[in-house]
């Protein structure tokens, strides 16, 4: 964030729980996430980065507590309207999910036709993705003949090519080598950069370490701590 | 739209084996409700044809005055449903016995004097050729104080005819059956195909398609395999057609009737049927699949 402008708090969420029967996954979260913000909610396995993030795009509803996004409570949006309101997030998922039967460029191009924008439009816009996270000359190919590292710069390539305002990557190089994971996250810093609002949900320390951006810390679905680095 | 097709298209493609097996089921339960549609209107036809020549044929009473006939005959075409009244005097009736007799006519030639009566020949309009009609018009004839007998033949047609009432109303009912079950299997082989597919389908939701998005192609998939199977089921019937007729015929078309095949707008009715048992089933197995 630069440090000239009005904080936005595109995301808020107020006094939020999760919970699986009498497990609590998330409990009394109050967190703002700011517009144009590079944040990074860390934790252990099980702490629930991937529940919090889950409850943005509505697919687990809150136990309890409010979610803002853009405006938007969550708790009080219409069924019709989630789609419109998953329109806002870029997802980048831990395991890719990539359509295995659909081509690299089907499954991004998916994200544009669902928006039912013209086919001229969309490959233009494809084409131009691709060639961002450099898997233009893998158009043709199907999921499953790509690498973890090529599965997943298609992947933010679905996420971004429908212009989200907020990014929420799960794990994002998790599964990747030291390598493709350092390309991914630049990828990442990259559409930050031009003024998209990156969140990831990572226990990677080291790339934390790294980055540079705020830290939301969970234990055991707990708001452990947030700190800048 | 046309994404949507290209959508469908590829979906087929995909899941060839579930659709094929989508297909022959619509493509059998047509065929069967076809054969019975077939047999009905060949039947109908047959009905028909006897009706066109059922006729009453009423016999006076010996002494009937010479003239009270005009006056008969003008009372019998003022009742509802008659077309024509031909008188056939006694006479004129022994000579039409000689000539259906030929080789035993000399028989007729021993007789002393003519036994048969002065009668006429009814002939009905071509709506009140029901059986139900016929007998009504009947009893009104045989109430008149010169007439003896009445006889309107083909007795049999009645009970022909409530049989036929019958197979229909069963045919119907069996038409209403297969239905439901192509309905019933077509659900549940796309909620096959779903289940193979979830995965892709949760993607796409999760991405912010809109249900209508991940539901159409399914639409234009169910109705496509609806036509495809009414088409094939149709074929089967056709090729059963021919192959039945040609024997069949032989012993029929002696006469005015000629069996045939379902018309054109029945056809177009079978398949458009189709085609909605197809688009039912995907809607029956989409609102359970695509519950929130």
């Amino acid at each position: 964030m630069t440090g000239g402008e009005e904080k936005y708090a595109i995301v808020r969420l107020f006094h939020v729980y999760r919970s699986y029967g009498p497990k609590n996954a998330l409990v009394d979260i109050t967190l703002d996430i700011y517009k144009n913000e590079f944040l990074f909610i860390s934790g252990p396995s099980g702490a629930g980065k991937t529940t919090l993030l889950k409850l943005l795009y509505i697919a687990e509803p809150v136990s309890d507590g409010q979610i803002l996004v853009d405006g938007m409570n969550l708790s009080r949006i219409p069924r019709k309207k989630i789609p419109f309101l998953r329109r806002n997030f870029g997802i980048v998922f831990q395991d890719y999910k990539l359509i295995p039967t659909k081509t690299v460029y089907e499954n991004v191009s998916l994200v544009l036709e669902a928006k039912g924008q013209k086919q001229r439009m969309i490959q233009k816009k494809v084409n131009s993705v691709l060639r961002t996270v450099g898997m233009e000359q893998r158009l043709n190919a199907l999921p499953p003949s790509l690498s973890g590292g090529e599965q997943q710069r298609v992947a933010i390539a679905r996420a971004v090519v429908g212009d989200p305002k907020i990014i929420l990557a799960d794990e994002p190089t998790g599964s990747l080598d030291t390598e493709s994971a350092g390309f991914i996250f630049n990828l990442l810093k990259g559409f930050h950069t031009r003024g998209t609002t990156v969140v990831i949900a990572t226990h990677d320390r080291e790339l934390i370490r790294k980055s540079g951006g705020r830290v939301v810390n969970l234990n055991a679905g707990r708001l452990i701590e947030t700190s800048d680095i | 739209m046309r994404l949507y097709l290209k959508r469908a298209i590829q979906d087929i493609r995909q899941n060839r084996f579930l659709n094929a097996v989508t297909i022959i089921t619509i493509a059998l339960s047509i065929l069967i409700v076809s054969s019975f549609a077939l047999f009905f209107i060949n039947t109908s036809d047959l009905m028909n044809t006897w009706r066109e020549g059922v006729r009453i044929m009423v016999y006076l009473m010996p002494a009937t005055p010479a003239a009270e006939i005009p006056g008969l005959q003008k009372k019998m075409l003022g009742m509802y449903g008659v077309h024509e009244v031909r008188f056939i005097s006694r006479d004129d009736a022994l000579k039409q016995l000689r000539g259906q007799m030929r080789r035993q006519s000399a028989l007729l030639e021993n007789l002393k004097e003519n036994p048969l009566p002065d009668g006429f020949e009814v002939r009905m309009i071509d709506a009140s050729r029901n059986w139900e009609k016929i007998e009504k018009l009947a009893v009104q004839i045989e109430d008149l104080p010169q007439v003896e007998e009445v006889e309107y033949g083909r007795k049999w047609l009645g009970r022909f005819t409530n049989i036929f009432n019958l197979f229909t109303l069963a045919g119907y009912g069996l038409g209403a059956l297969f239905f439901v079950a192509a309905v019933f299997f077509v659900a549940n082989t796309i909620r096959l195909v779903l289940y193979t597919r979830r995965d892709e389908i949760e993607i796409m939701r999760l991405v912010g398609a809109e249900d209508q998005f991940i539901k159409i192609p399914f639409y234009i998939e169910g109705i496509i395999q609806g036509a495809l199977g009414g088409i094939i089921g149709l074929l089967l019937l056709f090729i059963v057609f021919l192959a039945i007729s040609s024997n069949v015929a032989q012993d029929f078309t002696a006469g005015p009737f000629q069996i045939r095949f379902l018309p054109l707008h029945i056809l177009f009715s079978i398949i458009s049927s189709s085609m909605i048992v197809g688009w039912l089933g995907c809607l029956v197995s989409l609102k359970q699949f695509l519950k929130p």
